[in-house]
């Protein structure tokens, strides 16, 4: 298996950031990142117009430098696409905007979007018998908003087997979760995992374990975040 | 049949023959007949979030982005006011296109107050681009206005209200209703049965839109006299439009009179639509009196 670190991925994250250490926010979501892209989404740079297509919808769009740096180590766009990021000349930004980024499935920044618009997404390839995955991928201090969880409750409810939310949780959340994030999906409902956000075979496992009829949440744990905020 | 009950039986008989069409609803009017009975047959296309306005718009925009066309509805302070964030990024951001179909306008709920009274809507919708905003006066032009949105992939918003014209009025742009040369008031929707009676014996053109966005400047231009004076009777926030009169008449030395909802107080009464017409000015006497005033 291919590591993240194989790809090139630190590399092509170096690319934005210079010598510097990049923000943690990117590098938490790295390892998740990958091991969607590399085997388990069925999405390419080919597909990406296929109704049929797997669907990754990156909602906490802040610190997408990990996100970019894996749709250039996968074709979407040009490794040296990354060098300018952010600047007026690139279409990469610091949140990603989808109808300029080859590949990216909503534009996003503002938190608290992503999941409605994955229960939407279902709710449409429902409408036209399509089966395909859609993943969404939010942060444990981005539950704090309250669109969330009117989608938590939606999903469980339409019995959304199609849907998997992954928090990235590095324990950002001002106020927390008493009891685990894991919990509050499970009392709506919900298939759960809690992993290790660095373990590729132990996310592989949790995101491709069959969880028919229920929506799937996995918590994928990494280092608490660092710095002020 | 008002336009609410015209909008659902017709979205009733639109779900049976476009495969495309979802009926997204938050509980409001989702136990009517109409909804009932498409539900039954098309379950996966018509849909009821529960009492979840921001999941409302977030789940149109999710739909939207799998390539169907999703239809949300409910009352207009929890259509737009409530989820104005959903509608700015879920849709217009995203770069995705819905009809949005509020029914109360600015306060057919006039005993329930405040709180469900939505003069705003249009406004906060002109704050985001690319919005087709139809204000139809007769259940009839709510019907020939939904029909013409739910093909295509564009923001509609259709704004449905309990008041109504005697009569319908059809027809591309701004339609001119009475000619006169002393200036020109534009009717929008349910104000053009009491605009006419307004401004019966002065000498004005009154124009009459059930489209207003986009706002038809080469109808307004085309419609002036001897003077370039406008009165706008909107029954929404006064000068809602005022910004697109002056765009049109930007080369045109002009005066302007704004009718609609008084921004600048906070209206706490109940009563009926017609106390709520004296207050803000909307009603015949009214109307007449700001009209008498201005085109002299």
């Amino acid at each position: 298996m291919m590591t993240s670190t194989d790809a090139g991925l630190p590399a092509l994250i170096a690319r934005m950031t210079g010598d510097e250490k990049h923000a943690a926010a990117s590098e938490s979501t790295l390892d998740v990142l990958w091991v969607l892209y590399d085997r388990v989404l069925d999405v390419t740079p080919d597909t990406v117009h296929d109704p049929r297509r797997d669907r990754f919808l990156l909602s906490k769009g802040h610190g997408p430098m990990a996100y970019y740096a894996v749709l250039a180590a996968k074709g979407f766009i040009a490794p040296e696409e990354l060098d300018d990021w952010a600047s007026v000349r690139s279409r990469l930004g610091q949140h990603p905007d989808r109808n300029r980024v080859p590949g990216v499935e909503i534009s996003s920044g503002s938190l608290g979007h992503g999941l409605p618009l994955a229960v939407g997404t279902v709710y449409g390839l429902r409408a036209q018998g399509i089966g395909s995955k859609v993943f969404v991928l939010v942060g444990d201090a981005e539950l704090d908003e309250g669109s969330n969880h009117e989608a938590i409750v939606l999903a469980a409810r339409e019995s959304m087997g199609q849907l998997t939310a992954v928090v990235i949780d590095n324990r950002s959340a001002t106020r927390g979760w008493p009891g685990g994030i894991a919990q509050r999906f499970a009392i709506e409902g919900w298939a759960t995992a809690t992993v290790d956000g660095r373990d590729h075979e132990a996310l592989y496992e949790a995101f491709t374990t069959p969880h028919p009829r229920r929506p799937l949440c996995v918590v994928a744990v990494v280092e608490p975040k660092s710095g002020q905020r | 049949m008002d336009m609410r009950t015209t909008f659902l039986s017709t979205m009733e008989e639109a779900l049976a023959v476009d495969p495309r069409l979802v009926l997204v609803l938050a509980d409001i009017s989702a136990g009517t007949g109409p909804v009932l009975a498409a539900q039954r047959r098309h379950p996966d296309r018509v849909l009821n979030v529960g009492i979840r306005e921001q999941a409302l718009i977030g789940v149109t925009g999710g739909l939207a982005l799998t390539g169907m066309r999703p239809v949300a509805h409910t009352f207009p302070p929890f259509l737009v006011e409530r989820p104005y964030e959903q509608i700015k990024l879920d849709l217009c951001h995203q770069g995705v296109g819905a009809v949005l179909v509020s029914s109360g306008a600015s306060y057919d709920m006039a005993a329930a107050g405040r709180t469900h009274h939505s003069a705003a809507d249009v406004a906060l919708l002109d704050t985001v681009p690319g919005w087709t905003v139809h204000v139809p006066g007769h259940p009839e032009e709510a019907r020939r206005l939904l029909l013409e949105s739910l093909p295509g992939d564009g923001r509609v918003y259709l704004r449905l209200s309990s008041q109504a014209n005697a009569r319908a009025h059809l027809g591309a742009g701004f339609l001119t209703l009475r000619q006169g040369t002393r200036g020109v008031v534009l009717a929008v929707g349910p104000m053009l049965d009491r605009v006419l009676a307004a401004t019966e014996g002065l000498d004005v053109t009154v124009l009459y839109a059930a489209t207003i966005r986009p706002f038809d400047a080469a109808g307004l231009r085309a419609a002036l006299g001897e003077v370039a004076d406008v009165m706008l009777v909107e029954p929404y926030q006064a000068g809602t439009s005022a910004h697109h009169v002056g765009e049109a008449l930007a080369d045109v030395p002009h005066r302007l009179r704004s009718l609609g909802t008084q921004r600048d107080v906070e209206v706490r009464q109940y009563g009926e639509v017609t106390d709520h017409d004296f207050v803000h000015g909307l009603d015949v006497a009214g109307i007449t009196a700001a009209a008498r005033a201005f085109f002299r």
